[in-house]
């Protein structure tokens, strides 16, 4: 029912301005939103926001943004249009990342200094359900029919599975040290998870909950203890993944079938997080210690640009803007 | 002595519903001992030793440890011993190994030596988190012996690297009186040799006036015939008169060492590497921040946690062995994995280079290469350890 009334805003703000698609960019050290226009590449607003923002979603149709205020103890949820915060959601302490459930309505958060995760729901603004999880959890990922949750935590080294109808743990699976991200992928069949100090990603056969694979990075000249495996994303159809290295500054292009790495693309210090534009054809990614945003040409695998933003860049989200 | 025994609360408490196959239960007892040491008296009381220096880390450790463990069907206790001057530390040692083979030993070198070589800690595991001294990773090393405070020399090659970097080529050092000040001068001029650095004067400080009246009387004329150099180093262990040099030397020249810029094992200003989330953990425990023997005795009780959760096993040799082996590696919040040096026992680490209000840089420092991992510039190398206890 609220579709056709976005649509029409939506509509006649671009009757009055040629909007372009857009890159939405959370500076965790300066408590700002970058917004990068993707056609110019450059940032064409900044908007402030709670403490320490990390985490950074769109709801399902863009109507709405919601951004980990981690210092603030808050999600906010933010008129994208205005940059107006409309209000906060209960988060728990310390909200991190947080994934957004396909019934665009319950965020799962995870809290980081609580060992915690928070279901929320955004229509009546309630905490639906905590779970014990293991220390820091962080990486959030939910299963494309909805019905599994994931926690990863850091000092706990484990992947815990949340069966979303009960909101309870079903499984806990062990990974290398300091798990970061995790991603369904390949429609829901694999859970990737990667380890930034073990210095590689799991993959595991989610029927199963068994480890099928395990990817391994060697950069020529780096050493391995710098490898450091962070946020990935993955090319149209899920043939791909572009994992971020964090300080070793480069990001792994990986074959999603047979798990080799096929090319490793140089970019900004400490690179973290990234999002895709609308086609997958560009892919932006952040780094933290050097404050910009890295354009990657997803075909020919290389970095087209470099793009300032604030004090350590974190989040990474697209924002389709027609 | 006192002896406090802490289950933690959480494991107690928490049931989780979990379906991982083939759990097997693992109780794992850990025995903390510390050695109580009365402290010399020093000339300002700003900054008091705590009374619970380590005991908190171990106390952190364990309940990481017991969240872990119940996702797997382990747990974890941890037994706390406070050994006052005047009574026998070796005893309480041998009375703590009657209940585990698990213990961390937060003392003196000698006291360290005292329990490793009782013939009762033949199969145990030990861990130091006290002592800095070289020689226990050197000659005096013991095979069932693990270190996770870095050693002083370790700490003193990370200032080194620093220097180098900085061309700060010419130091000038002062020392107190005592053995350990002296201890640590020796370690530190030992390193700056090493670096190729130029040493030049080595003054002792023996003054016994109230600093906190007339040092900037008296540090200027102290200093005022070291000769010129680039940066003057304070060797003060007890922490005594090193505050007021800074500002009140002859040449203005930076401090370093055991003031203004030092190199620890650990501080509040390290927070990039997630750190900030130990530290604010650390800090909702203790009320107080995290320092050098608290991260030792934590990261000892999260190496025992890290072996116990990869190989299923709690007794000491199983658990010895996979962390001397390639494939431990323990995620300690400094952007590094740490990991244990197989000759000597020495849990590797970068060392933070601080001063009160900000992390200064983190050695390794770039441009020290080691055949092995950069980690292994800092302190004794395997060719020159000259342990052997290791050799098996």
């Amino acid at each position: 029912m609220k579709l056709p009334i976005l649509t029409t805003l939506t509509a006649a703000l671009l009757s009055t301005t040629a909007l372009a698609d857009e890159i939405w960019v959370t500076n965790e050290k300066d408590d700002t939103i970058s917004v990068i226009d993707i056609e110019t590449m450059e940032v064409v607003r900044t908007i402030e926001t709670g403490e320490r923002p990390r985490g950074i979603t769109f709801s399902k149709d863009f109507s709405v943004v919601y951004i980990c205020a981690s210092d603030s103890d808050a999600v906010q949820v933010m008129d994208p249009n205005t940059g107006e915060i409309l209000h906060d959601l209960p988060s728990g302490e310390d909200p991190e990342q947080f994934v957004l459930h396909p019934d665009n309505r319950h965020l799962y958060i995870a809290n980081e200094d609580d060992a915690i995760t928070t279901v929320v729901d955004t229509e009546t603004r309630t905490v639906v359900a905590q779970i014990d999880v293991g220390i820091e959890p962080e990486g959030m990922a939910v299963s494309p029919d909805g019905k599994i949750a994931i926690t990863t935590s850091e000092t706990t080294n484990m992947a815990h599975w949340i069966d979303t109808e009960t909101q309870t743990l079903f499984a806990n699976t062990l990974v290398d040290s300091r798990p970061r991200h995790a991603e369904f992928v390949k429609d829901g069949t694999e859970l990737w998870v990667s380890a930034e100090i073990g210095g590689t990603i799991s993959v595991f056969d989610v029927t199963t909950q068994t480890e099928k694979a395990k990817i391994d990075f060697d950069i020529d000249n780096i050493h391995p203890d710098r490898v450091q495996p962070v946020g990935f994303e993955f090319t149209t159809g899920d043939t791909h993944a572009f994992v971020a290295l964090g300080p070793s500054n480069h990001v792994a292009v990986v074959n999603a079938e047979t798990y080799e790495v096929e090319e490793y693309i140089l970019v900004g210090r400490r690179v973290w997080h990234m999002d895709f534009n609308r086609d997958r054809s560009q892919l932006f990614t952040t780094n933290g210690v050097s404050g910009d945003v890295t354009v990657i040409d997803v075909a020919s695998r290389k970095a087209i640009k470099s793009i300032k933003v604030g004090r350590f860049p974190w989040g990474a989200a697209f924002r389709p803007t027609d | 002595m006192k002896t406090s025994r802490l289950a933690c609360a959480l494991a107690s408490v928490l049931t989780v519903g979990i379906a991982t196959s083939a759990m097997a239960e693992v109780a794992v007892n850990i025995h903390y001992l510390k050695q109580v040491l009365e402290t010399p008296p020093t000339l300002s009381n700003l900054d008091p030793i705590p009374e619970d220096l380590g005991m908190v880390g171990a106390e952190l450790g364990l309940q990481d440890n017991s969240t872990t463990g119940r996702f797997l069907g382990q747990t974890y206790a941890l037994t706390v011993t406070e050994v006052y001057e005047g009574e026998d530390f070796a005893e309480a040692v041998r009375a703590a190994l009657a209940e585990t083979d698990l213990l961390v030993l937060d003392a003196g070198t000698d006291q360290i030596l005292q329990a490793a070589d009782l013939p009762e800690a033949a199969g145990a595991l030990l861990f130091n988190s006290g002592s800095g001294d070289a020689a226990l990773r050197g000659t005096g090393c013991r095979a069932r012996l693990l270190h996770t405070l870095p050693s002083d020399a370790m700490r003193a090659d990370a200032l080194m690297q620093f220097f180098v970097t900085r061309r700060w080529d010419e130091i000038a050092l002062i020392a107190g009186d005592r053995p350990d000040d002296q201890a640590w001068a020796d370690t530190l001029e030992a390193s700056a040799r090493k670096f190729g650095l130029s040493f030049g004067a080595r003054k002792t400080w023996v003054f016994d006036a109230d600093m906190r009246r007339n040092a900037s009387q008296e540090v200027p004329l102290f200093t005022q015939d070291l000769g010129d150099y680039d940066v003057l180093l304070v060797a003060d262990a007890a922490d005594d008169f090193a505050r007021y040099i800074s500002y009140n030397t002859w040449r203005p020249r930076p401090v370093a060492g055991s003031e203004g810029l030092r190199p620890v094992a650990w501080h509040r200003v390290v927070e990039q590497w997630g750190a900030a989330q130990l530290q604010s953990r650390f800090e909702k425990l203790a009320e107080r921040p995290m320092l050098d023997r608290d991260y030792a005795a934590w990261a000892a009780m999260r190496a025992i946690g890290e072996a116990v959760t990869r190989t299923g096993a709690a007794d000491a040799e199983t658990l010895r062995s996979f962390m001397l082996s390639p494939d431990f590696e323990l995620a300690g919040f400094k952007g590094a994995p740490l990991t244990f040096r197989s000759w000597n026992g020495q849990l590797r680490q970068p060392i933070p280079l601080v001063q009160e209000r900000a992390l200064v840089a983190q050695a390794p420092l770039e441009g020290f290469l080691h055949q092995r991992t950069e980690l292994d510039t800092l302190g004794l190398d395997q060719p020159e350890s000259g342990c052997t206890a290791f050799d098996n």
